[in-house]
């Protein structure tokens, strides 16, 4: 099935990845070329560039039936729908980052940035399809190198460039150690393929407590990615010192990108100590949804809030993940559904604070008294955001909730449901507090008007019609995160 | 005319719905307009009564003109209506009295409209208790007609008063009178409420005649309890609401209070029809569906019978205020029906039973009349002068000489007179009751005397004595519409006095077959 | 295919709601009457719904049935029943008569009345739907617009307290159940949310006794169910008049319907074990919240602390699970919403004319807006359960209903029929009759026309329902024959 050959049709499973590249030099080429005042079009061209290739992918390399499945170049990718399908969410999100970082001042107009985007999202790409442990490494690394220099972008800004090294120094800590597990991995089993490592782990008695520690070295790396308890110090501080949009990519597309790499590998390398790390997910769950929640409740800026309430999104998604069994697909497809409506959701909510706040400099929630009299839309965009993330209905965020916790009491996890029920409550009370801020406080300068440019409105007209439509026609999107991991084995 | 006479119950009923409703549809400034449409409108159901009066077969047994359907088909009510002698009385009663205490409420002036809709809300409540043969629609008509009573008495009460609640706070009198009578009459309907719905679920029917036949006779024990514990709790549940309603001794507080600060007209509908509806719901409910347990408790009843009687004479001797002095006598009065009512109960099947009964419905109806006519007495002499203290008045006599005899004759039917009305029911009730409790009625024959004594004492404040300086060309005489107002209740006085047959024939048939 | 006339019910509002949206804020007069017209087409259409019910034919009609989530089994089902069609009705009245009470909102009408129609929809959807997922979807969507709506345009003293709690307690109310729902999901094993189907599905009654106290307190929640109940005298007091009126004549009974629908209907043995239980929190719920009204001063606390005490009864109702408690239960839910509505809105244009709810410094209103007095007597008789309106016919039911299952508990609820008329007797002599003070002397004016006509049209409803209980009766009895069904003919 794997074969060392080049053949001329592995290039469709890297198609969106060429695609990238080739959009990379684009921008950077009308970087170099284009006159001062048109920089503010190469914002456009980025995101309408993905756009193209979002639409070329899914009418030209949808995985269908007769490629199903197949590696390629060696064993080093893997060409399924579960690729597929986060390549077009992380390939959505930089769009929509792109639409957004257009309207800030500093970092708009400068195609470095793009392009440091664009390779970011090169490496999200192949970390969801890598299926060997070396192309794996590199993706993670291509993906995290653009985004610690995204973080720190702003140079003038001691906040940016705080958060620019601190993300640096933890997620260096962190791929060491995550590099330490592979070397193990690989040690035992000789073999960097994940999809061998399981028979080599049953065949060869590697003891389960020893591929538990390994695998818990492995889950530390992803770990940071997805912001999980306890390697969540990093999020506030870097949320908040990093570009709004930057924030907004960091915590959706980055984020999503580790949940996939964790799906894979835990499903595909780890089947048969899933009670164990299932066991210790569920664990990790708990205390991320809740410490995340909890923290959330007494910030006063609205970038930390998000950072938190993003960590407790991550604990939810985690209850799918903990939930998995191998009797059928729905906790599996639980967190990628999950993630799907997180991703569309959050952006909507990043995109929201971007927007006010490249007008008013402020990211205090005090500071957003009087919104919905200032501009009556992009409040309404906030309520649909925020209440998508509590999870109400007719929003993505209730759907998705309600069936992630369903996975938890169909594996039998009452009390884990119980928990995050009410965890999601605890959500519950501190959006509803920053919406109240919105639409209930009077400001001094609730008369400005709050001028929304046009890629603003586009994108987040994209987003919350997304989040509707999630919310109300479910069953699409359902049957997409089955059909992703049904081709993960 | 057939439709008529076959629906005619629900007409005699209904009617004043009706002419509530053409009433609200009038101007408000029309005043006159409306009071003498309101007049005109309460003929109507006088009307129909008389004709069903006519009509009523003297000589069957049961109920007549019965109609019925479905009410409330989940719990098996049903709109279930009829007369026997009893009933047929009680609603002549009520729909006699109804256009005289209009005719007598012309004078008011503050919001004529409403006080008229109310009017005949009030009527068309009392006339649905005497008419229903349904436990559930009996209740329906029950309470509601407190609601119109209440605001009678809250709004157009007397004006001047107050009375000290708890904590030294003041309110308006009738505010205090109008809350006590609702709240009494509520909290007695309370108990009656609970029993009917137990009756209701174990008989699974609310049908009285049906009732008749199954509940006595019922011996299954009922939650728990032996089945005559749960009668008897069940009486007294009855009991203490009708008892509360006529009003017996020690439930009466309600009622001097509740009459004083009534209207003139609400008064004479309070103390003529509203007082007989306990009395009525012995008659109908109690002795008929608890049998043994009246028989049984008879002697408690009939001790309270004669407490009221009693009490209610002293305490209206000693009385200042005339209003005050009638309304207790109304206690002393309606005592005499709780008193034949027990008797009735203690010894049924006899005649003692039978003649104490007649008593008892009779003096339903004298008491009525008597206690209507004195209370427009009352609040003719009230209007003119602005005061109600005995020691106020005094030698009006010669002033008011037609008033006066009015008053005289009056009075001389609550005292009991031979040859007024009074007399014929009283002695009706003492006879019956004489072998049945010889000790009570003994007692009430002091208490009678009393009667004689306060009646006379307050014809001699009033009347006679020496003449009250202040009043010489400040009262006038009584005007013709009160005459008018007055002559059908001296007209019925006489009449019942002189030649009582044509009525106790009617209540005789009904009193023989219920017992 | 027939007409979906349950659909365009529910879709009705969000549609207008949504609609609403886009016209200019500015053009307050053109909200209102899309407002207006919106609420009178969905009044109408539930009419209609309702007397084209066949009550002979019984079940549930006009139901439309479209695989939503297959994956899973939820579909969008919905269906009439001799249960939910009064609610259906009720709703619709109670929207009617909401918008025509709010024309005078000034501050964002827009926002409010989109807002309002949004919960408008999730109300309509709970009644009607017969999937439980569905019903958790929409029972969310009636929930989270009432912050909005109270903490925006609420009492300023309380409102975002008061909204916060609300919302806290009713979702944490409603995501108990679901947890208890998604149980009987994988525990039926059937792969469908539809209730038609779960009802089949033969839970042991082990699992009925565990999973019913969550579900049915965790909807009682909502139902104002003791302890439970104490977001919703503080939410009434604090939402605009309106809100009031959604909130205790509508969104309470969602409580007690879905406590009913998901916790009676689908676990009967545990509402059989449980009921003792249940009876004894309703008991107090009837007495205590009659008492605790007895002694507010506060005209608004009153209502909504005797909001809590009917609700009681209806659930008191629920737990005799007997026939005729049932149906009571059934008439109650609907005479208590238009009741309620009925005491907020005048509870809404006295404030609004006097600009403060302290009982004792009201009085003699009855001088200046005679048709609101009329109709606070009309909605206080109700109340007190006074023959010849609603609340009789509903009431007594119920209580024949406690009398069959468990006797004492009837003496003892009874009490509060004469605490609630000390009480209603006492607010409508305080504030309408009496002396006016001085300081409302001119300021005082009648309501406007369109304020009348909800009153007349409220009070018309709660007298033709007490003068003639078959027009709703029997209809609740077909639907509470299946209840009775389920729990096995007890």
């Amino acid at each position: 099935m794997i074969s060392g050959t080049f053949n001329p049709s592995m290039i469709l499973s890297i198609l969106p990845e060429i695609s990238i590249l080739v959009l990379g030099f684009l921008v950077l080429f009308f970087d170099l070329f284009l006159s001062k005042e048109h920089h503010d079009k190469l914002g456009w061209i980025t995101a309408g560039g993905l756009g193209v290739i979002i639409i070329g992918c899914l009418l030209v390399i949808r995985p269908n039936e007769s490629v199903l499945q197949t590696f390629a170049f060696g064993g080093m990718i893997r060409y399924d729908w579960m690729g597929f399908t986060f390549k077009m969410l992380f390939l959505f999100s930089a769009a929509i980052t792109a639409m957004f970082a257009m309207g800030m001042e500093k970092i708009g107009k400068r195609g470095e940035f793009y392009l440091l985007m664009l390779a970011s999202t090169i490496g999200m790409c192949l970390m969801a399809s890598a299926a060997d442990l070396i192309m794996l490494y590199l993706a993670i690394e291509t993906t995290s190198i653009p985004l610690y220099i995204l973080a720190g972008f702003i140079t003038q800004d001691e906040k940016s460039t705080e958060a620019g090294f601190k993300y640096l120094l933890f997620g260096a800590m962190t791929s060491a150690i995550l590099l330490y597990g592979f070397s193990l991995l690989y040690g035992f089993t000789g073999t960097t393929q994940i999809y061998k490592i399981s028979n080599i782990i049953q065949s060869g008695g590697i003891p389960t407590e020893l591929s538990f520690g390994v695998l818990i070295l492995v889950i530390v790396g992803f770990a940071f990615k997805i912001s999980a308890v306890p390697l969540h110090f990093w999020a506030p501080d870097v949320y908040e010192g990093a570009p709004t949009p930057v924030a907004g990519f960091l915590s959706t597309a980055s984020k999503a990108a580790g949940f996939s790499v964790l799906l894979r590998v835990l499903l595909i390398a780890f089947p048969e100590i899933l009670p164990y790390w299932s066991a210790f997910l569920v664990a990790i769950s708990t205390l991320t949804m809740t410490i995340g929640n909890l923290l959330a409740l007494t910030q006063k800026n609205i970038k930390r809030m998000l950072a938190y309430s993003s960590i407790a999104h991550a604990g939810y998604a985690l209850i799918g993940l903990g939930s998995i069994t191998y009797d059928s697909f729905f906790g599996m497809s639980s967190v990628v559904f999950y993630l799907i409506a997180y991703v569309i959701t959050n952006l909507a909510a990043f995109g929201v604070v971007a927007a006010f706040g490249r007008v008013s400099g402020s990211d205090d929630i005090a500071a957003y008294a009087g919104l919905s009299r200032r501009s009556p839309a992009l409040a309404l965009a906030m309520l649909v955001a925020f209440l998508s993330l509590a999870g109400m209905p007719p929003f993505g965020g209730f759907v998705v909730k309600f069936i992630v916790f369903a996975a938890a009491v169909q594996a039998n996890l009452i009390w884990l449901a119980v928990v995050g029920v009410l965890n999601s409550i605890i959500g519950l009370y501190y959006y509803l507090t920053v919406l109240k801020v919105v639409y209930l406080y009077r400001s001094e300068d609730e008369e400005k008007p709050l001028p929304i440019p046009r890629s603003y409105s586009l994108a987040l007209g994209v987003l919350v019609t997304g989040i509707l439509l999630i919310g109300i026609v479910m069953a699409p999107w359902l049957n997409l995160s089955i059909k992703s991991v049904v081709s993960l084995f | 005319m057939d439709f008529i006479s076959s629906h005619l119950l629900t007409f005699i009923l209904f009617s004043p719905v009706i002419a509530a409703v053409i009433i609200f549809l009038l101007p408000k400034e029309q005043e006159n307009l409306i009071r003498w449409a309101a007049l005109v409108l309460s003929l109507f159901p006088l009307a129909f009564t008389i004709i069903l009066w006519c009509g009523f077969d003297r000589s069957l047994a049961g109920f007549q003109y019965q109609e019925s359907f479905v009410w409330y088909p989940a719990i098996n009510s049903s709109f279930h209506v009829g007369v026997d002698g009893i009933s047929l009385t009680m609603v002549l009663l009520t729909t006699l009295l109804t256009p005289v205490s209009i005719l007598a409420s012309f004078s008011i002036k503050d919001r004529i409209k409403s006080y008229m809709i109310l009017f005949f809300l009030l009527e068309m409540g009392m006339l649905g208790v005497f008419l229903a043969l349904d436990l559930l629609i009996f209740f329906v008509f029950w309470e509601f007609g407190l609601v119109p009573m209440y605001f009678l008495i809250n709004q157009w009460g007397s004006e001047k008063g107050e009375r000290e609640i708890w904590g030294g706070k003041k309110i308006p009198a009738r505010t205090y009178a109008s809350f006590k009578f609702m709240l009494y009459t509520m909290a007695g309907s309370l108990g009656l409420l609970l029993a009917i719905q137990m009756i209701g679920v174990v008989a699974n029917t609310f049908d009285l005649p049906t009732l008749y036949r199954v509940w006595p006779t019922l011996d299954k024990p009922l939650f728990g309890l032996s089945i005559s514990t749960v009668k008897s709790i069940a009486f007294w549940a009855f009991t203490i609401a009708f008892a509360i309603k006529v009003p017996v001794w020690p439930f009466h507080t309600w009622l001097p209070d509740a009459h004083t600060e009534a209207p003139t007209a609400g008064s004479m509908i309070l103390a003529g029809v509203l007082l007989k509806l306990g009395a009525y719901g012995f008659l109908r409910f109690v002795l008929p569906l608890y049998p043994a347990e009246s028989n049984y408790y008879a002697g408690a009843l009939g001790f309270l019978a004669v407490m009221a009687i009693i009490f209610g004479a002293f305490a209206s001797y000693g009385q200042s205020d005339f209003k005050r002095l009638v309304a207790y006598s109304s206690v002393n009065h309606m005592g005499f029906v709780v008193l034949g009512i027990a008797a009735a109960a203690h010894a049924s099947g006899t005649e003692n039973a039978n003649i104490a009964m007649n008593g008892a419905v009779l003096q339903m109806f004298n008491h009525g009349l008597s206690a209507a006519g004195m209370f427009f007495l009352v609040g003719v002499i009230y209007e003119r002068t602005h005061t109600r203290n005995l020691n106020d008045f005094g030698g009006l006599f010669p002033l008011v000489p037609v008033y006066g005899g009015i008053l005289i004759f009056t009075s001389m039917a609550s005292l009991g007179l031979p040859g007024l009305n009074g007399f014929i029911s009283e002695f009706l009730v003492v006879r019956g009751s004489w072998p049945v409790f010889t000790v009570y009625t003994a007692l009430a024959m002091i208490g009678l005397l009393f009667t004689g004594a306060y009646i006379l004492r307050g014809l001699k404040q009033v009347l006679h004595g020496p003449l009250n300086e202040q009043w010489i060309g400040h009262l006038t005489e009584i005007n013709t519409r009160e005459i008018v107002v007055m002559a059908p209740l001296m007209i019925l006085m006489l009449w019942i006095g002189v030649w009582p047959a044509w009525i106790l024939d009617v209540i005789n048939r009904a009193v023989a077959i219920l017992f | 295919m027939q007409f979906p006339i349950l659909s365009v019910i529910v879709f009705t509002p969000i549609v207008a709601g949504l609609l609403i949206l886009m016209i200019p804020a500015d053009r307050k007069t053109e909200v209102r009457v899309t407002a207006l017209a919106a609420s009178t087409f969905a009044l109408l259409l539930s009419i209609w719904a309702y007397f084209s019910y066949d009550v002979s034919a019984g079940g549930y009609q006009f139901v439309e049935k479209v695989s939503w989530l297959p994956q899973l089994g939820i579909s969008y089902h919905v269906g009439l029943d001799g249960m939910n069609a009064p609610l259906l009705l009720l709703t619709g009245v109670v929207m009617f008569t909401g918008v025509l009470i709010s024309w005078g909102i000034d501050d964002r009408p827009r926002e409010f009345f989109a807002f309002l129609f949004i919960l408008a929809t999730g109300v309509f959807g709970v009644f009607v739907t017969l999937d439980l997922f569905m019903l958790f979807f929409f029972y969310e969507i009636a929930v989270f617009p009432m912050y909005l709506l109270i903490s925006i345009w609420g009492w300023k003293e309380t409102r975002e307290y008061a909204a916060m709690k609300l919302t806290l307690y009713l979702f944490i109310g409603s995501v108990i159940a679901m947890v208890g729902a998604l149980a009987m999901y994988f525990t039926a094993g059937m792969k469908t949310f539809d209730m038609l189907e779960l009802e089949k599905a033969g839970f042991s009654i082990a699992f009925q006794q565990l999973w019913f106290p969550f579900v049915f307190l965790g909807f009682g929640v909502l139902g104002g169910i003791w302890p439970f109940h104490n977001w919703s005298p503080d939410g009434h007091v604090a939402a605009p008049t309106a809100v009031s009126m959604f909130h205790a004549g509508v969104l309470m009974k969602l409580g007690a319907f879905a406590a009913l629908r998901v916790g009676v209907m689908l676990l009967p043995e545990g509402a059989k074990f449980w009921m003792g239980g249940v009876i004894c929190l309703t008991l107090v719920n009837v007495v205590y919240g009659a008492f605790i009204a007895s002694v507010q001063n506060d005209f608004k606390y009153v209502i909504g602390f005797s909001s809590v005490s009917h609700m009681g009864l209806v659930l008191m109702g629920f737990a005799t699970l007997t026939k005729t408690g049932l149906i009571g239960s059934g008439i109650q839910m609907f005479s208590h919403g238009v009741m309620t509505a009925l005491f907020f809105a005048v509870v809404g244009m006295v404030y609004d004319q006097a600009h403060t709810r302290d009982i004792p410094h009201l009085g003699g209103f009855r001088k200046y807006m005679p048709l609101v007095a009329v109709a606070f007597i009309v909605g206080g008789l109700v109340s007190m359960g006074m023959p010849g309106f609603s609340g009789f016919v509903a009431e007594f039911p119920i209580f024949m209903g406690v009398w069959q299952s468990y006797p004492w508990v009837a003496l003892i609820a009874a009490v509060s029929i004469v605490i609630t008329a000390s009480y209603i007797i006492r607010v409508i002599g305080r504030v309408f009759f009496g002396q006016l003070p001085e300081e409302f002397e001119g300021h005082i004016h009648d309501v406007t026309v369109l304020d009348k006509v909800a009153l007349v049209f409220l009070s018309a409803i709660l007298i033709i329902l007490g003068v003639f209980p078959g027009i709703m009766v029997p209809m609740v009895q077909s639907g509470v024959e299946n209840v009775m069904r389920l729990l096995g003919g007890a």
